[in-house]
């Protein structure tokens, strides 16, 4: 009971200072609602490039085309020495037997229809191929290679090149992200410390006085961690609206896909709530944190 | 029955300059006791170690047997529950008025608002302000600023009440108000510590007077004795 007369003191104490000293909180709150705006378009750069690393890995086989006259044996023989590599898991390689690809193909067209339907196993110039897909996608080169090598397989071919590019682009901006936005936090921490230490200057009496009239430093410090905690969540508003509208708005200009529809985007459901969320809370953190600290300087002797 | 023991005390700020040395002092409980000396002779050090503001270097001080120089940071709020302190710029919330600066000192303790309301009242009314209880602090005269700043001090019933020139601010005939009502709690049971620079009111009030120089006690004058 006493410990919440306290706390409703407090917490009525930090929302008029918040609109007593309005100027000092609005810098506070401009300084996190742009830091936030950066970090929410670093959210969603790093959740959609992690998606499309994701696809691209899903999406990438190897592709290893047999000899054309190669037995059953052998393509057994080739089976376990493919999954007795590293980087591959039994389930994801897969025998694609040549007359299936053929009766695909005769599917697919009239003509291919007419010249594949008088060939049989032996006349067929189609290659049966394993389907592989790899565990970790900036291996593929080195796997390619190792699967070439083996006896009785032909060609490998996986689109190289292009596949190793992209994902160590991807990666590139992910851990690029990654830095800013916690870089972009700590500052973000340092600069409200700073804004509400001139708040708190001007309440330095007051704090004199709590302290004289017995007031515990818990008690003091909670009214300015509140006084933090709404400058965040006021800060976070602007960001978060952005999430909100701008990324549904993006996603449906662009349909869904960023130039190929190679590249998905992220779906706007549920991902803006979450980021919304995310945005939220780093707001309500850092306000606390940097009016902890904040005070922390008026409370010892 | 000392409630104040200083024994051996010695003050050296961090600037390097003593303050205090060497000093021994008892207090009894309910006693009105003046500390008087030039300026910079080490009054203010020497009651601020009473309330905590400054740790003595050496030696113990000891408030109802609390041994002040030990408290932690964290727990010195519980000492201030015990002790009011009184300065001569009143130190007053402006943009509170003169029953909110008081009704403060019991908000902070999480005290329920009827209860809260009687104590303020009360000591409002000891400190012979009840008719300006909703007036802010920039309405009130000198004395009337000081009287609210005495019973925001007393109004948790305090054993003890420290006051740092409480009348430097103001004209003679106002310090002696200020004095009654002082000497009005005193009756009532709290022992009052004063720093003051008019010798005035020293001479009037006949109490114990202890007289620092240069840090150190050079005469404890008996109640009635300083003349
Ligand atoms: N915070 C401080 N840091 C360093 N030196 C201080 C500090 N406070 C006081 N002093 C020094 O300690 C000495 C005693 O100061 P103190 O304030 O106790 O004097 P005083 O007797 O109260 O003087 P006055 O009558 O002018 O108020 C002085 O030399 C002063 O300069
Ligand atoms: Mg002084």
């Amino acid at each position: 009971m006493k410990a919440f007369r306290i706390l409703s003191r407090n917490i009525r104490d930090s929302f008029k200072s918040v609109f007593r000293n309005f100027s000092l909180s609005l810098a506070s709150i401009s300084c996190i609602t742009i830091t936030l705006i950066v970090v929410a378009v670093a959210i969603i750069l790093s959740i959609n490039v992690t998606n499309f690393t994701k696809i691209v890995e899903r999406d990438v086989t190897i592709v290893a085309f047999l000899d054309v006259d190669i037995t059953e044996e052998e393509k057994d023989d080739v089976y376990d020495q493919i999954i007795a590599l590293d980087n591959i898991e039994m389930s994801n390689v897969e025998f694609i037997d040549k007359m299936e690809i053929s009766k695909d193909m005769m599917a697919s067209s009239d003509v291919f229809n007419s010249i594949m339907g008088e060939w049989t196993r032996e006349e067929s110039p189609i290659q049966d191929t394993y389907q592989i897909k790899v565990t970790d996608i900036n291996l593929i080169n080195k796997t390619a290679e190792e699967i070439k090598d083996i006896e009785n397989v032909e060609i490998v071919k996986y689109g190289e090149g292009m596949v190793e590019q992209l994902v160590s682009v991807f990666d590139a901006v992910r851990k690029g992200t990654y830095v800013v936005v916690i870089a972009l936090i700590l500052v973000t921490a340092f600069l409200i410390a700073n804004t509400i230490k001139i708040t708190i200057m001007s309440r330095k009496r007051e704090i004199e006085i709590m302290r004289l009239v017995g007031a515990s430093n818990i008690n003091i410090k909670i009214p300015f961690i509140f006084e933090g905690l709404i400058l965040g969540m006021l800060g976070s508003v602007i960001p978060i609206v952005i999430t909100l509208y701008g990324y549904t708005a993006i996603y449906d200009h662009f349909g869904g896909q960023l130039f190929t529809n190679f590249i998905q985007l992220v779906e706007p459901t549920p991902f803006i709530y979450y980021t919304s969320l995310a945005l939220l809370l780093i707001g309500m953190i850092v306000g606390m944190i940097g009016s902890s600290r904040a005070v922390k300087k008026y409370l010892k002797i | 029955m000392d409630l104040i023991k200083i024994r051996d005390v010695k003050k050296t700020y961090k600037t390097g300059t003593t303050a205090i040395y060497d000093l021994d002092l008892n207090i009894k409980k309910g006693e009105f006791v003046f500390i008087i000396g030039s300026t910079g002779c080490g009054k203010s050090t020497l009651i601020k170690m009473l309330y905590r503001e400054e740790k003595p270097s050496s030696g113990k001080i000891l408030v109802g047997g609390l041994d002040v120089g030990k408290i932690k940071n964290r727990k010195v709020y519980k000492l201030r529950r015990k002790i009011g302190v009184v300065f001569q710029n009143y130190q007053l919330l402006p943009n509170e008025t003169a029953y909110e600066n008081v009704a403060f000192a019991l908000e902070v303790l999480g005290l329920p608002k009827d209860e809260i309301h009687a104590k303020v009242m009360k000591v409002l009314d000891l400190v012979g302000l009840k008719n300006k209880a909703k007036q802010y602090p920039r309405h009130l005269s000198g004395g009337e600023q000081q009287r609210v700043a005495i019973a925001r001090a007393i109004v948790n019933g305090p054993k003890i009440l420290i006051c740092d020139e409480p009348t430097g601010n103001l004209d003679p005939k106002t310090s002696m108000e200020i004095m009654e009502v002082l000497e009005a709690i005193n009756e009532l049971g709290t022992t009052i510590i004063m720093v003051t620079h008019d010798i005035n009111i020293v001479k009037k009030m006949k109490k114990r007077v202890v007289l620092l120089d240069s840090g150190r006690v050079v005469r404890d004058y008996k109640e009635g004795e300083y003349k």
